[in-house]
């Protein structure tokens, strides 16, 4: 399946808007899910079931999204921060993520903030083609 | 005891679909303050009703081997009121069944016209809470609860109609 970025963003538009509970002027490139969009965990979940089903795509868990493999091992988050052997295990596991920004202050509770809308439409991107 | 809140299954196909009975009597006491000369059924115990038939219907398809919890309430849409006497059916579908949690599309039917649709989505807490674990007796489908199940099946119940 070749879709262009464009009709890619609106599936995931729609996505976001039905799992969120949005309206779809909300969901920008730039939003985040968890401080914009007000997504919780639950919600990760949940737009991973509906990505799946729009585009008729697998998607393995701590793919899209961190999950326990990483924020769950006490040697890769110390003291509330992600440490380097962490941050390159999430950079391997989540290519369509930029981490620059996080790395300078790994706060584990800001890692929420690192997951946008163009995180997901990356991820379909790579995904897709 | 569990608090039952549908009256009886009249269908059930296991993992896919199911098809509950919810009673409204004035006996109920919420009714009697919701509100005071107006009872109708707040749209909270609809979806309450609605919980309890999708979340057996998602504990049924993994042989209530699954703690399932009500994780979020995705959408809930009604269109008219239920009112004492009515009677609820309650129709949940399952969208979507994984390790970790259940998606299912709901719509509540009260004389045969749509009288409400709901999204929901069940979490199968053993299997997604970062290492937090639960008792290991399943607190959800418990004996009782499951004793209380058998009077659901439709093969037994359709003896009493």
């Amino acid at each position: 399946m070749s879709l262009s970025r464009e009709e890619i963003y609106e599936k995931v538009k729609d996505t976001l808007v039905d799992a969120l509970g949005v309206d779809d002027d909300e969901v920008t490139e730039d939003a985040r899910l968890m401080e914009d969009l007000g997504a919780e965990s639950i919600d990760f979940l949940d737009i991973v079931f509906r990505l799946e089903k729009a585009f008729d795509i697998k998607i393995p868990r701590e793919e899209l999204f961190p999950g326990d493999n990483v924020l769950g091992d006490s040697d890769l988050i110390v003291d509330g921060k992600v440490t380097e052997a962490g941050l390159a295990q999430l950079t391997e596991q989540m290519p369509h993520v930029d981490f620059s920004e996080f790395a300078k202050d790994p706060d584990i509770n800001k890692i929420g903030d690192l997951f946008k809308v163009s995180s997901i439409l990356g991820y379909i991107e790579g995904k897709l083609n | 005891m569990r608090w039952i809140w549908i009256d009886k299954f009249i269908e059930f196909e296991s993992g896919k679909r199911a098809v509950a009975i919810k009673n409204i009597s004035l006996a109920e006491e919420h009714l009697h303050d919701h509100f005071p000369g107006f009872p109708v059924m707040p749209a909270s115990l609809i979806i309450e009703a609605m919980a309890q038939t999708g979340g057996i219907l998602v504990g049924e398809a993994k042989d209530y081997s699954e703690k399932v919890i009500l994780a979020k309430i995705t959408r809930a849409t009604f269109h008219d009121l239920a009112l004492p006497g009515d009677q609820l059916k309650l129709e949940a579908s399952v969208e979507n069944i994984a390790d970790e949690a259940a998606t299912i599309k709901g719509t509540v039917y009260c004389n045969d016209r749509v009288l409400g649709e709901i999204q929901m989505m069940f979490s199968h807490i053993d299997q997604n809470m970062g290492g937090l674990e639960f008792p290991e007796e399943n607190f959800v489908f418990n004996e009782q609860f499951m004793s209380m199940l058998k009077i659901y099946r439709p093969d037994t119940s359709s003896n009493h109609t």
